[in-house]
Order: structure tokens, then sequence, then C-alpha cells
């Protein structure tokens, strides 16, 4: 098994310890607002990743907010709001088959090749 | 799998350098331990403010008015951040205000002293900045991801804070002797309060904190990084650090004379000589921006 993370075996069947993704919105006990997934782009050309998430009441707020957390040092090319309820995580990949066919790890060329470039040389000895 | 084994196999994982995102299980004591951690942390970026506030508009000059009123942004803007991942741990942003305001939770001992004069300013932002970035960097090294991740940007801006503040004690050792001697006397105030601000030295081995390595760093070992790192540059500028015993040994450590930690266990539990006022005054402030809030939810419901 290539877990990483000790969590997979039973994480199904666990209680979460925190809100899941997807309970944000206004919850009970003191929540005010969705929660908002930021990502940010550094540079052009950059991948957009995950900068951190806040709270607003709605799709202004969180435009101001963006702006005021991740823009303005001129630090963020561009910015992706995505309300936490929008986001569709999946953290798990169970490993049932030997997949290693599918990776460069999978392969393992050396003694394999040592012996055929030895044979190369040998016949190519022979032909001499 | 029993749930003694499963924290055990847990506890292997984070010091195999092993990381934990907020849906990730995680051991009960390990996300308390987390939520009062990094609710001090909020709490202290959100009471650090309050010092410096009261020095926007006695400001020596507009510009020294800009950068202040952005560090303070900064710093705020720091709160909410950390504040949404102890929320993700299960503890909501109004409750870590109730519980601030009714003295339930800690914030640094740095912000229980009044400031005094423009020179506070200076030291604080440049040395108190100092010391916080210590710890804020070995925080990257955490085992809560997500506080890490927060933590890099945190350090960044800290850089700007520590560069404004060196700056403005610069620009006064500079000046009259009159602006030297206002420097002096609050490094004279702030030094012990900044030599506490590590903590007492707590053997790593015997530290929970670094058991499930929230921590990776010791108290001691961060304080002596600090004075690696500043005490020549504190006295390059012809400033007097008022402790006669202070001096590096032959192995390269610092000495110094003992900080009193009872002063610092008082000091923390809101007995500090600006801890009241200071609440008070975050009191008063939520009170009077709540009508903000409640207007914004009301138009959005």
């Amino acid at each position: 098994m290539l877990a990483a993370r000790p969590h997979d075996e039973s994480a199904a069947s666990e209680p979460s310890t925190r809100p899941e993704p997807g309970s944000a919105g206004r919850e009970a006990g003191g929540g005010q607002g969705a929660i908002f997934e930021v990502f940010r782009q550094e540079r052009k050309g950059k991948p957009l990743e995950h900068a951190g998430s806040f709270r607003a009441v709605d799709e202004l707020a969180a435009e101001i907010y963006a702006r005021e957390f991740y823009g303005r040092r001129h630090e963020s090319e561009a910015l992706w709001l995505v309300p936490r309820t929008a986001v569709h995580e999946i953290a798990d990949f169970p490993e049932e088959f030997d997949r290693s066919y599918r990776r460069v790890d999978g392969y393992s060329l050396r003694s394999r090749l040592r012996e055929a470039r030895a044979r190369a040389a040998a016949t190519g000895d022979e032909g001499a | 799998m029993a749930e003694d084994a499963r924290t055990q196999e847990f506890v292997e994982y984070v010091q195999a350098g092993g990381l934990v995102e907020s849906t990730d299980w995680m051991p009960e004591e390990y996300r308390k331990r987390l939520v009062k951690f990094i609710e001090m942390h909020a709490n202290s970026e959100l009471m650090g403010v309050l010092p410096e506030r009261d020095w926007i508009l006695r400001a020596p000059t507009l510009q020294r008015k800009l950068a202040l009123t952005a560090k303070i942004q900064d710093e705020v803007g720091h709160a909410q951040l950390i504040y949404r991942i102890v929320e993700d741990l299960g503890k909501p942003r109004e409750a870590c205000f109730d519980d601030l305001i009714a003295g339930k939770s800690k914030f640094h001992n740095v912000f229980h002293y009044p400031t005094r004069s423009w020179g506070d300013v200076g030291v604080i932002a440049w040395l108190v900045d100092a010391a916080a970035i210590v710890s804020q960097k070995a925080l990257l090294k955490t085992s809560y991801a997500p506080y890490a991740r927060i933590m890099k940007r945190v350090c960044w801006e800290e850089s700007f804070h520590i560069l404004h503040g060196r700056d403005v004690v610069l620009a006064m050792v500079s000046g009259t002797e009159s602006q030297r001697e206002l420097v002096q006397e609050a490094l004279d105030r702030w030094w012990e309060p900044l030599m506490m601000f590590h903590g007492n030295p707590i053997p790593a081995e015997d530290d929970p904190m670094y058991r499930w390595r929230i921590k990776s760093q010791a108290n001691e070992d961060a304080r002596q990084e600090f004075l690696d790192g500043y005490v020549n540059q504190i006295l390059e500028l012809g400033l007097t650090i008022p402790d006669s015993k202070l001096s590096r040994n032959d192995s390269g450590i610092w000495e110094y004379t003992e900080p009193d930690w009872d002063e610092l266990l008082a000091v923390v539990t809101g007995h500090g000589p600006a801890s009241a006022e200071r609440i008070a005054f975050r009191s008063l402030s939520r009170a009077e921006v709540d009508w903000v809030s409640r207007v914004l939810l009301a138009e959005a419901a």
C-alpha cells in the first residue's frame, strides 16, 4: 500500500474532526457568511495555487477581501475565489492492483542493460 | 485499529516529518493543542496592533504614518488568516473573540506592556517583530500543513515590518541626542520582555508541542537565534543592551540574566501593566463595529 497518510485506511468510516468541505455557509456556533477558498497566481504563466481561505457574506465582500488580503502589494497576477461548498475534494487513491507499469519506478533496466551491453560487446568482439 | 495504536502511528508519522491536512484524521489531543497554540498566535496578531495603533495619529511624518498603518493592516490580516485555521479545526472566530475578552485565552507577553514614545514604535517594529519572525520561521516546518502555508505569507510580510522598524531606529539614532535617548529608553523597557518572548527553556523532549511536531524549535534555541541575529545589529548603532551579564561564551552560547519567569506567567495570564486596558479596548472595538457585521449579514440574507 502506498498511502502516505496515516488516516487513509478507515477515513471514510471515522467522524471527521473538522467541518467537511462542503459544510460551509451559515454554520451553527458563530460562523458568519460563507468560506471562500482562494487560489493565487503569482506570475503570468504560473499555476494557480491554493493560498488560504476567508469568510465573506457574499461575492462582493469576497472580492473586496481578496483584493486586500492577496493583492494589496501587487503580489498576485490573478485570483480565483471558490466557495468551499463548490469544492469537490478527492483525497483517497486506493491501490487495488499493482499499477507500477504506469510509473517510472515500475521499470528496472539497470541490471538487464548491463547484461545486454556485455552480451553486445562479446558478440562484437567475436565478429571482429 | 485501536485508538492508542492509531495515535501512536500518527505520532510516528508526524515525527518522521509527515504533514497533516485539516481533513485528515487526527488525535483529539493534537487538535486541541493546535487550537490553543494557533488561537494564541491569532490573538497576538490582533492585540499586537493596539500598542501601535496609539501612534498612528502621533507618527512624526506622513510617510511614517502610512507605513505604520500598512503594518497594522498586515497584522490584522494575519489575525484573520490565522483565526480561519482555528475555525477549520473546530473553534469559530466569534468564540475566540469571546474567550479573548473573557481572559480565557492568551496573547503574547510583549503586547501586555504600554508604549511611551515613538522610540517604542521603532523598537517594537524592529525587535519584537524580529523575535516573532524567529518563531514564525520555525513554524514553516510545523506538522500542521495549513498553518505552515499561512506562515509563509506571514513571514514575507514581517520582513517588511523589521526593515521599517530598523529604519525608524536608524533615523532616530542618527538624529539629535534626545532622539537617541528615546531609543535607548525604549530598548531598556523592552529588553526584558524580549528575553521572555520565546518562553522559559523547556527541554524539547519534555515539551508535548515538540512531540506532536507542532513546534520544531525549542524555546531556548529560538532565543539564542534571536540573540545571534540581533545583538550585534543593536550594538553597532551605539545602543547599550541593559544586561551586564549578556555575553557569548566560548562554545558560542549566549549567556544572560535569567528573566523573571514568574513575571512572564503573570503577564500572559492577564496581569501585565497594560493587560486590562488592552482587553477593555478590544472589547469596546468589538462592540462598536458589531453593527457592521449585523448590517452585512442582514443584507446578504
